[in-house]
């Protein structure tokens, strides 16, 4: 049966905001789906509620609703659209539980749409996990001993035939959500009672403990008849007791022999046979005993994972491609391999390198979580590396993770033969519990002397592993022994670089600069070669590959034809908070324009959950590490006529300065522009150029400095280290006691570099500004007024476009300064500024906070609020085509509202605090669209799963400096016919002003407090103004108590205004639905 | 295993040569020496151990694309014959660090036991590229001789597997009676794998073997089979004489025109019991039948290899190791096409129209490879009507 010509239109779910455990790796497969259904000539209807993904612009789909992911706005938009059938199974867990909902709720009966890919039946006897074990036993595959218990009586008895340590797993929760390893009775209740508030079902699964073991992954594919065919196998470095997405993985697997790994395939047909898995990929963890080979099934995901994703950039097989044209009716021997065009899908790729991922952490932006890995996910991002040997490809991953790390140890993050050295017992314990710093401590155990034995019998990673870390640290001790790069031997320095050490490992080793050990190596002919991704281990010719560096004899790296001009884009590396898909998104764009204007487009990313990363976005595709070396080494090969730094985010323009000074043609807005946007000095001397102000600030190398520093600008002081991203350790100071506390962190984390002080303006409107200019026209794409104060990070602020408040005269004041600033900085290409309007002495005043001379996290969120492809557009101005050419001349002006929200992973962190502040925490965004700025920003907070309650009680408790909003606030929610409940001292002042509102305990006064009401149910909103935070407060713990309790939590007063709003306009309106392609005339399309 | 022994051998250098002229400097492991044969490449990323113990490989030195080998060491139960019988072994990386539950030594010692040259570190991508661009070509591979000229008139001179019976160099010397069954892991069944037992009704297969890897055997021992196995060089009557209820033809090295004594064997046996052939055997079958065979530009050796079910229209993802193929256009009419390969449309299966007789190209005993053939076996028992 061949593509099925009775479907017409199909409807496709997308994963929502990025959160832990659902990253961009759902952009890249959804977006791979778009584009597979509608080559085969189907009608696509997407709906997703993240705006920074490729998959929402409106060219991906024909009708693209960015509207909160519920299944009652699906209805809607199935209500309008009729489409024939919907596939669930490319939108991660987020979209495949919509799917469910849609289906438990006569949704997709009602209207007569067919679930394609996987059937709901399928779903649940997969996702059930008594369903699954059944299933499983019936097959005759061994499973983890298991129970699974609906309230703690069973649970308790149930913990009586399994045993401590006892695994604690909730239903239906995203990336493990609530998982966790009970060593003793009281973590035990503890983790069940979590567990059982997560679960959607409130059911909790019991299992026996398999820590330790050997975990593997197979990533597998099904047709209509029933061809099945492995895609990939994984083995993780991390045993079983670490979450899969928190683990380093490997692919292929390493040790097992050909009838265990077969043993593994056969169960993995049978699983997805059994499962019935009809069309599409899956993927089925496994466990293996390191010494009885005994092996049991974890669990499967029926349906596009983080795995396939990594399987489909590991291998070079696109699965959600061929996932979504499965569902569709095709067979895979029906479709083409695209990488070598003669050969079918219906095969098993066969890889001739090793795959590295290791995954990247945010503990340090959530000081009070527990950083031990568990089997809940926690990492934000993940990078991957190819090499020829897991050496290779293990130490340019540690590169790649952007984490200050050059390889496996000896670089400036090294503490072994400093003061900080850690002593053998610092280190056994520091590899005993899995962490994201657990693999530092490994190298330490080798050069403290311990064996691969003794390492093993801590940590339990295998041994194969553990001796391959060994020979790199042997290979270390071999070079440390030789007196420089001039008096190595060619062989060892041969052997160094196949072994994956970077020039600037050997820099260090050797106390001499990375291009002097990089100037040394080529003068011996030891260069990078490139080999290529190809599907096939060079069986077949490759068409549309990509590439790796490695060092070989042979590259394959196509010469550059005559006369065609070539740009590499560098990418922005793993996600991480601050900076993840929004970058993505723009270095997407523009390699696409580039390739519309007939320039071969190279990218360079060692991110496998991106779009970028696909095989087919770029002409050329380097999976490298973004550093210095490895972008050298790519230019040497490929001789860009140009490359772009601005896109990526910090990643390549931390690296412009080098590849500058390096005669690299860095194309758009000069480095010195970038270094003096950054410069302080540099950057006043400007402001006070173009007639701007900024707030008084300062700057300080030692505490008396910060000390008089303070004098001179006074409180709120903002302070924060200098060359930090993200506003790390960025913190408001309201008096010298603060100020003395947070400067202290501050020069810590600054580790020698100055601390900076700003005068913090209080109450004052914050803008973003995302604007282009080629350096004659400037076009200010987009003004974005804060919701949140100034003070809270842009990254974690709501925000709206057009402005919701500021008066048109201000607007034009802001447009006025952005020309300025874009004309003074000589900008080519995108400009992002921050702005703050301060009503002062009767006058608003526009302060300068930032320039950022570089595309923002905002671009895609512009881009779909006003129709206009910023990053496509910026991209022809920087290979030279001006705005006036492109026809780009007015600034654009969206005839509708749309609100940004930021989504953070406060669920993931149990008792941390959620007060927003300068430190950005959030890890995604979505976007709410309407008419009316109210509507607009009640469905971004539907979308970011913070449910506005109709009715119910209300908590009001606010902080002594806003006090004075108590009144209006209470009133109106009292009005809207809510029920108040209020600490002691907010409760007077309504009561004062004649509102009803009942008083509610604090913590520490006993019972029963406002924990009690959360608890049981009794409360449906917070509205909290922190006095001050910390999760040991007791405000601290009512807010951490309010997330694990799925209570939404306002804590700004501009956000509890825009709630009231939102409020009295739903009383008259509904959140109807529109696509994308209705907002704006079809000619202007973003995309 | 011990980095010890490691750094005493890191010293020694083993150089491969081509006949183009080609030469590969890398590290030398396993024995010392000097082999000549054809190079070819194998895609699958695990079992080598299967691999240099399958007898096909006589006369080859076989590159593993996967470059990290070696890593969960050899065991006594991997084995698909006596010993390794291929003439080289090349690698990008040997693993040092043995690691597998069920490890009982090291592919190095291993090798060296077995008397096998293997060379490292060399760029196997490299070489496998230039067999793919000018097909499989004939080498040496020396610890002993280092200069690269004289290497290259070695490798030149060298003979080459067209039109050699390298058969006889791995076949039996006499027949024996086969009796053991499927690894454990090989077999994945609800309630443990328990093999067909064999009593007096079983039915009695033949097996001819050039050179058999013995999964088949175990397969068909699996399955209830009595089983004999006897030398390629067995008559007709010889064989007739064990009174089959069924003639298993085997896989085996090199080219199969050259050995026109088994396919004179198999002509007399056509129509007289069931036979079922695998790999040589499906070629020696189609000979016997009036087909010809062509030598393929580098052959078919891996574990991803899909072939088209025409019965069922289900495509199998299968172990190859072949370097000749059927010739399409000399099929006769008694030959149907049952199977064929969705990478290059050879042949991978054919039966007799009249006569009770099929084989297969690929390998559905696996070992190393996937499972997704072994009902192949089950067929030629229904064949048997036993």
């Amino acid at each position: 049966m061949p593509r099925r010509d009775d479907l017409k239109k199909i409807l496709l779910i997308g994963s929502g905001p990025i959160v832990i455990g659902q990253a961009c790796e759902f952009d890249y497969s959804g977006t791979q789906a778009c584009k597979a259904l509608r080559e085969e000539g189907y009608e696509v209807v997407l709906i997703n509620s993240n705006p920074a993904t490729i998959m929402t612009d409106p060219a991906t789909a024909e009708r693209t609703y960015i509207e909160p992911l519920t299944w009652q706005t699906i209805e809607k938009i199935i209500e309008i659209e009729r489409p024939d059938a919907v596939l669930p199974t490319v939108g991660g867990q987020t979209g495949l539980n919509l799917g469910m909902d849609l289906h438990k709720h006569g949704v997709l009966a009602k209207y007569g749409v067919e679930m394609i890919g996987a059937k709901p039946d399928v779903i649940n006897k997969a996702e059930d996990r008594n369903l699954f074990k059944a299933a499983m036993e019936k097959i005759g595959l061994d499973v983890c001993r298991g129970r699974t218990v609906n309230n703690m009586d069973e649970a308790r008895k149930a913990q009586q035939e399994i045993g401590l340590p006892c695994v604690i797993r909730p239903s239906f929760t995203l990336g493990g959500s609530g998982s966790g390893i009970a060593f003793n009775r009281e973590e035990f209740d503890l983790m069940v009672n979590r567990g059982m508030e997560l679960s959607p079902i409130h059911q909790v699964l019991l299992e026996e403990s398999i820590l330790g073991w050997k975990e593997y992954e197979m990533e597998v594919m099904r047709d209509v008849d029933d061809n099945v065919v492995i895609i990939c196998s994984i083995e993780n470095f991390d045993p079983m007791g670490v979450h899969t997405g928190d683990s380093i993985t490997v692919a292929p697997a390493q040790t097992l022999t050909d009838k265990e790994y077969q043993r593994m395939r056969d169960a993995s047909l049978a699983v997805i046979r059994e499962i019935g898995v009809e069309t599409g990929g899956s993927n089925i963890q496994f466990a293996i005993h390191p010494d009885t080979g005994r092996m049991i099934v974890i669990e499967m995901n029926p349906r596009v994972s983080r795995s396939s994703a990594l399987a489909s950039k590991a291998t070079g097989f696109p699965i959600a491609k061929i996932a979504a044209k499965l569902a569709v009716g095709y067979r895979l021997h029906e479709l083409a391999n695209d990488i070598t065009r003669e050969t079918k899908a219906c095969f098993e790729p066969t890889i001739d390198y090793v795959v590295t991922k290791i995954p990247r952490f945010a503990f340090e932006k959530f000081p009070d979580a527990d950083s031990k890995l568990t089997t809940q996910m926690k990492s934000v991002g993940e990078t991957m590396a190819i090499g020829r040997t897991f050496k290779e490809s293990f130490q340019k991953a540690l590169r790649g993770l952007e984490v200050g790390s050059f390889g496996f140890g000896c670089d400036n993050k090294d503490l072994w033969g400093t003061v900080m050295q850690p002593s053998r017992d610092d280190i056994r314990a520091k590899i005993a519990i899995p962490s994201s710093e657990r693999v530092w401590y490994l190298r330490y155990a080798f050069k403290e002397g311990m064996s691969v034995d003794e390492i093993y019998e801590i940590t339990k990673i295998d041994r194969w592993f553990l001796d391959n870390l060994s020979e790199i640290v042997e290979t270390e001790n071999e070079l440390r022994g030789i007196n420089g790069c001039g008096a190595i031997e060619t062989a060892t320095l041969r052997k160094a670089k196949r072994f994956g050490f970077s020039d600037r490992q050997l820099a260090t080793i050797w106390n001499c600069s990375d291009m002097e050990v990089r100037a040394e190596r080529k003068r011996r002919g030891i260069v990078a070669t490139f080999k290529c991704v190809d599907t096939c281990a060079a069986e077949f010719k490759a068409y549309t590959p990509y590439y790796y560096s490695t060092y070989e004899d042979e590259d394959e790296v196509p010469v550059k034809a005559p006369g065609k001009k070539r740009i590499m884009i560098l990418g922005g590396g793993p996600n991480r908070i601050g900076q993840g898909i929004e970058f993505d998104y723009c270095c997407c764009h523009a390699s696409f324009a580039l390739r519309e204007m007939g320039i071969e487009s190279v990218m360079v990313n060692s991110n496998p959950e991106t779009v970028s990363t696909d095989y087919d976005t770029s002409d050329l595709l380097f999976f490298e590490p973004l550093t210095t070396e490895d972008v050298l080494n790519i230019c040497d090969r490929v001789e860009p006529d140009g490359v772009i730094v601005q896109f990526g985010g910090q990643t390549p323009l931390n690296l412009s300065r080098a590849l500058w000074n390096a005669g690299v043609p860095i194309i758009g807005t000069s480095v010195d522009t970038i270094e003096d946007a950054e410069d302080r000095e540099k950057f006043a001397a400007l402001l006070r150029r173009v007639d701007l102000m900024q707030p008084a600030n300062g700057i300080a190398r030692t505490m008396n400095e910060a000390r008089a520093e303070a004098e001179k600008i006074g409180f709120p002081a903002l302070v924060r280290p200098s060359f930090v991203l993200g506003g790390r350790a960025m913190e408001i100071c309201y008096d010298p006691a603060q100020f003395e506390k947070f400067v202290k962190e501050a020069f810590i984390v600054a580790q020698d570099k100055p601390v900076l002080i700003d005068r913090f303006l209080e109450d004052a409107t914050e803008v973003d500004v995302d604007a282009i200019s080629d350096g004659e026209t400037v076009i200010v794409a987009g003004v974005m007024e804060h919701i949140e104060e100034a003070g809270v990070h842009s990254g974690d602020s709501a925000c709206a476009i057009p402005p919701y408040s500021l008066q048109g005269p201000i607007v034009a004041r802001i447009k006025e300064a952005t020309h300025r600033l874009a004309r003074a900085l000589n900008v080519k290409g995108l400009m992002n500024i921050q702005f703050a309007i301060k009503r002062e002495e009767g006058h608003d005043n526009l302060y300068v906070l930032e320039v950022n001379p570089r595309a923002s996290r905002t671009v895609p969120f512009v881009s779909k609020a006003t129709g206009v492809p910023l990053a496509k557009i910026a991209a022809k101005v920087m290979a030279g085509v001006s705005l006036i050419e492109q026809g780009v001349t007015e600034d654009p002006i969206p005839s509708h509202v749309s609100v940004k929200e930021s989504v953070f992973p406060f669920v993931k962190f149990f008792g941390v605090d959620i007060v927003l502040g300068p430190e950005m925490r959030s890890t995604g965004e979505v976007m709410g669209i309407s008419e009316r700025f109210s509507i607009a920003f009640a469905k971004s907070q539907l979308a970011a799963g913070t449910v506005l309650p109709k009715s119910g009680t209300i908590f009001l408790s606010f902080s002594q400096r806003s006090k004075h909003h108590v009144e209006r606030i209470g009133r109106a929610l009292h009005g809207l016919g809510y029920q108040l409940l209020a600490t002691e001292g907010t409760a007077r002042i309504l009561n004062e002003h004649n509102i009803p509102a009942k008083v509610v305990k604090k913590v520490q006064e006993g019972n029963p407090n406002l924990i009690d009401y959360l608890i049981n149910g009794e409360v449906q909103l917070i509205v909290n103004t922190p006095s001050g935070k910390g999760a040991r407060t007791d405000e601290g713990r009512i807010r951490a108590a309010a997330v694990s309790h799925g209570v939404p939590c306002i804590t700004t007063i501009p956000a509890a205004d825009a709630v009231v709003r939102a409020f009295q306009a739903l009383l008259t309106e509904q959140m109807d639905v529109q696509a994308l392609q209705d907002r704006f005339p079809v000619e202007s399309g973003v995309g | 295993m011990h980095p010890e022994t490691d750094k005493v051998m890191a010293d020694r250098i083993a150089k491969l040569a081509l006949e183009d002229g080609s030469v590969y400097t890398g590290v030398a492991f396993g024995a010392d020496g000097e082999v000549d044969g054809e190079v070819c490449f194998n895609t699958s990323m695990t079992g080598y151990q299967e691999i240099l113990t399958d007898p096909s490989y006589r006369g080859q030195i076989v590159t593993m694309t996967y470059p990290q080998i070696g890593n969960y060491g050899v065991n006594a139960e991997d084995v698909e014959s006596a010993k390794p019988h291929l003439s080289g072994f090349v690698v990008r990386e040997l693993s040092r660090r043995v690691s597998n539950f069920r490890a009982e030594g090291d592919l190095d010692s291993y090798l060296r036991t077995a008397g096998i040259v293997g060379i490292e570190g060399i760029d196997t991508r490299a070489l496998v590229r230039r067999l793919r661009v000018r097909g499989a070509m004939k080498g040496i591979l020396s610890t002993v001789d280092l200069d690269d000229a004289s290497l290259v008139a070695k490798a030149n001179a060298s003979p080459g597997l067209v039109g050699r019976d390298l058969v006889r160099e791995v076949m039996p010397a006499q027949s024996r009676v086969w009796n053991e069954n499927l690894h454990s892991l090989a077999v994945l069944e609800p309630s443990g794998h328990q093999p067909t037992p064999v009593d007096a009704s079983a039915p009695h297969v033949v097996a001819i073997d050039c050179g058999m890897k013995w999964n088949i055997a175990r397969h068909l021992s699996d399955m209830g089979c009595r089983v004999t196995v006897v030398p390629a060089t067995a008559s007709s009557s010889d064989i007739l004489g064990l009174q089959p209820d069924g003639v298993f033809l085997s896989n085996g090295p090199g080219d199969p025109e050259p050995l026109t004594y088994a396919i004179g064997t198999i002509h007399e046996l056509l129509g007289k019991a069931p036979i079922f052939g695998i790999c040589l055997g499906h070629q020696l079958l189609s000979l016997a039948c009036g087909a010809k065979t062509f030598k393929l530009k580098f052959g078919h050796r891996g574990s991803n290899q899909p072939v088209m079910n025409y019965a069922t229209g289900v495509v199998e993802i299968t172990s190859q190791n072949h370097g000749f193929a059927v010739d399409e256009a000399t099929l006769p009419a008694d030959l149907e096409v049952t199977h064929r390969n969705l990478n290059d449309e050879t042949i991978e299966g054919v039966r007799h129209r009249k006569l009770p007789a099929f084989s297969v190209q690929y390998h559905p005993e696996a070992s190393a490879g996937p499972h997704d053939s072994s009902y192949l076996f089950a067929e030629f028992r229904k064949l048997m009507g036993k």
